[in-house]
């Protein structure tokens, strides 16, 4: 395939790509990292503890993770076309995206609070915090480069698993580099969309390692 | 008048796997306005889980603790809160926010209290000039040192201007040096702002050097308490005759006949070593001896040995006692 033919090919593709890992991070996050507060502080020892109630979440979150993805597209089918409207396309895949990323990203979120030293937490007790205010303003600030880590590791999952958009009639570079790729034996396209790919996640590795490094005041 | 601090029959029981730890056994002791009160203990004595009662980030098992006559474990959470901004606490640990600047973790008492941010960071300069550090108003946590860490912690514990300041083993993670200039910004925070202090610690130079009064826990009960004076110069527990070191741990070592005299203010000035010599005709062979300014008068402490001969002994003992000191027999490791 000619460059002139195969750019602009590229282009569309990673627009795709970017467009289906942005949204479903985004929201992704949105539903996680919540879920990953409420995991840590229900627990037995937590500044709420409700352990029924975290005993409960945990094996919910566990169900959802141990799914893996390509099944969890045909299972999630009806409810994405009823949810975006068509379970077909590259809009539709944000949705399972989302189901399968978000029980991953309040593992993560889980992980990063708690490395929070517990005493932190005790002292804002001590001086007459709310929960609330343990929450927003002990927790996760003191957590934000542990997090920020994290969240580069779920977008570069998320980032893979939009490769597999093609098996629901989705775009992206992954897309590409199987449909008009591999299964066409135009291996420059297969090849040049795949090292597209890589780029992206070199990219947000190392931007996210930066900018953890850059906001983590307590080691160095 | 009302103690600020009464702690009434606390008990505190953990529950272990096959079994229970009574941390806290029928506790009894009364903190009145401007003490800096001292709870001593070896580790395992129940001195943190008493002081984490104080302010509930423990709940004990069994009591009451009344704080200015109220009972802080018959509050609900709006109460607790509002009682817990007026007894702050320090930690060995500092636990200070390590993603914050000094400036920010100093303003999060007043944060929370919905101070405004300019009178806040107002409060916050004074603060830091109380403790000594204004020029690290936007330095993080982990740039500084131990006890500049600790003066952080109580600039923040100030914050809230408390009447009560819980000290956790709050100087155990430092070097004598730091921990006397900590030791002294206590005393200091006592004496100018007239904050009650409770302190623990497994070290009676601290005890010594700024408490009035102290408590002795062993084992989960309360040995002995007092005003330091008293406790220092007539030792009546085991325990507390552990921490003054005249009485051995163990039988590891055999124990050495010993003299103790304790001085108490007036008499230091007497050479009295010199007159055992001169007087009695001793040969006086000290075996420790550890004598300094509390509460503006010198006290301390001195072991020699027993002499082997009983008539000789009864004469020095009641030499000493002529000459108005404290002694008594002990054993010394």
């Amino acid at each position: 395939m000619t460059w002139e033919k195969l750019l602009p090919l590229l282009w569309d593709s990673t627009v795709e790509t970017l467009y289906m890992t942005f949204w479903s991070s985004l929201i992704a996050y949105a539903v996680g990292l919540p879920l990953g507060v409420l995991l840590v502080v229900t627990r037995k020892g937590g500044i709420m503890p409700a352990p029924t109630f975290n005993a409960v979440l945990g094996v919910a979150i566990n169900f959802l993770r141990s799914i893996p993805f390509i099944i969890m597209l045909a299972v999630l089918f009806p409810v994405t076309r009823a949810v975006i409207g068509t379970a077909i396309g590259t809009k539709s895949i944000v949705f399972p995206l989302i189901i399968s990323a978000f029980p991953y990203i309040a593992r993560m979120v889980e992980g990063s609070l708690d490395e929070v030293d517990h005493g932190i937490i005790e002292a804002a007790q001590s001086m007459g915090s709310t929960n609330w205010q343990i929450i927003t303003k002990v927790l996760l600030p003191e957590a934000v480069p542990s997090l920020v880590n994290g969240a580069a590791i779920c977008v570069t999952t998320i980032l893979g698993y939009t490769a597999m958009a093609s098996a629901a009639g989705g775009g992206g570079l992954g897309a590409l580099a199987i449909v008009k790729g591999l299964n066409v034996r135009k291996f420059d396209v297969m090849y040049s969309a795949s090292l597209l790919l890589v780029a992206l996640v070199q990219l947000i590795t190392v931007f996210g390692g930066r900018l953890t490094r850059r906001l983590d005041h307590k080691h160095r | 008048m009302t103690p600020q601090i009464e702690i009434r029959g606390l008990s505190k029981i953990y529950p272990i796997p096959g079994g229970e730890v009574h941390a806290l056994t029928n506790i009894n002791l009364t903190i009145e306005k401007g003490d800096i009160y001292g709870i001593i203990g070896m580790s395992g004595a129940g001195k943190s889980t008493l002081i984490r009662c104080l302010n509930r980030l423990d709940t004990p098992t069994d009591g009451q603790i009344l704080i200015d006559g109220e009972n802080i474990l018959a509050m609900d959470k709006k109460q607790l809160r509002a009682t817990r901004r007026r007894m702050a606490m320090i930690f060995q640990q500092f636990n200070l926010l390590m993603q914050k600047s000094v400036a920010r973790n100093v303003r999060y008492p007043l944060e929370i209290a919905g101070v405004p941010k300019k009178q806040a960071n107002e409060r916050v300069m004074e603060l830091l000039r109380i403790v000594g550090l204004e020029d690290k108003a936007n330095a993080f946590p982990a740039q500084l040192s131990g006890g500049q860490k600790q003066r952080v912690a109580i600039a923040r514990a100030l914050a809230s201007d408390p009447e009560m300041l819980l000290c956790d083993e709050a100087t155990s993670a430092l070097d004598p040096m730091t921990t006397q200039s900590i030791l002294a910004l206590l005393q200091k925070i006592n004496q100018e702002l007239g904050i009650t202090v409770v302190l623990i610690t497994h070290e009676m130079a601290v005890i010594r050097q700024i408490c009035n009064k102290v408590a002795i826990l062993d084992g989960g009960l309360l040995a002995e308490e007092g005003t330091v004076d008293d406790v220092f110069m007539h030792t009546k527990s085991a325990a507390g005759r552990r921490l003054f070191g005249i009485l051995p741990d163990q039988e590891e070592i055999p124990p050495q006949p010993a003299i103790r005299i304790v001085f108490d203010g007036e008499s230091a000035e007497q050479p009295i070593i010199s007159k055992l010599v001169k007087e009695i005709g001793l040969d006086v062979n000290i075996l420790s001896a550890d004598i300094r300014q509390l509460n503006q008068k010198a006290y301390g402490q001195m072991m020699i040995a027993r002499p082997d001969d009983p008539f000789e002994l009864q004469q020095v003992m009641e030499y000493l006692r002529g000459l108005g000191m404290t002694v008594e027999e002990v054993h010394v490791p």
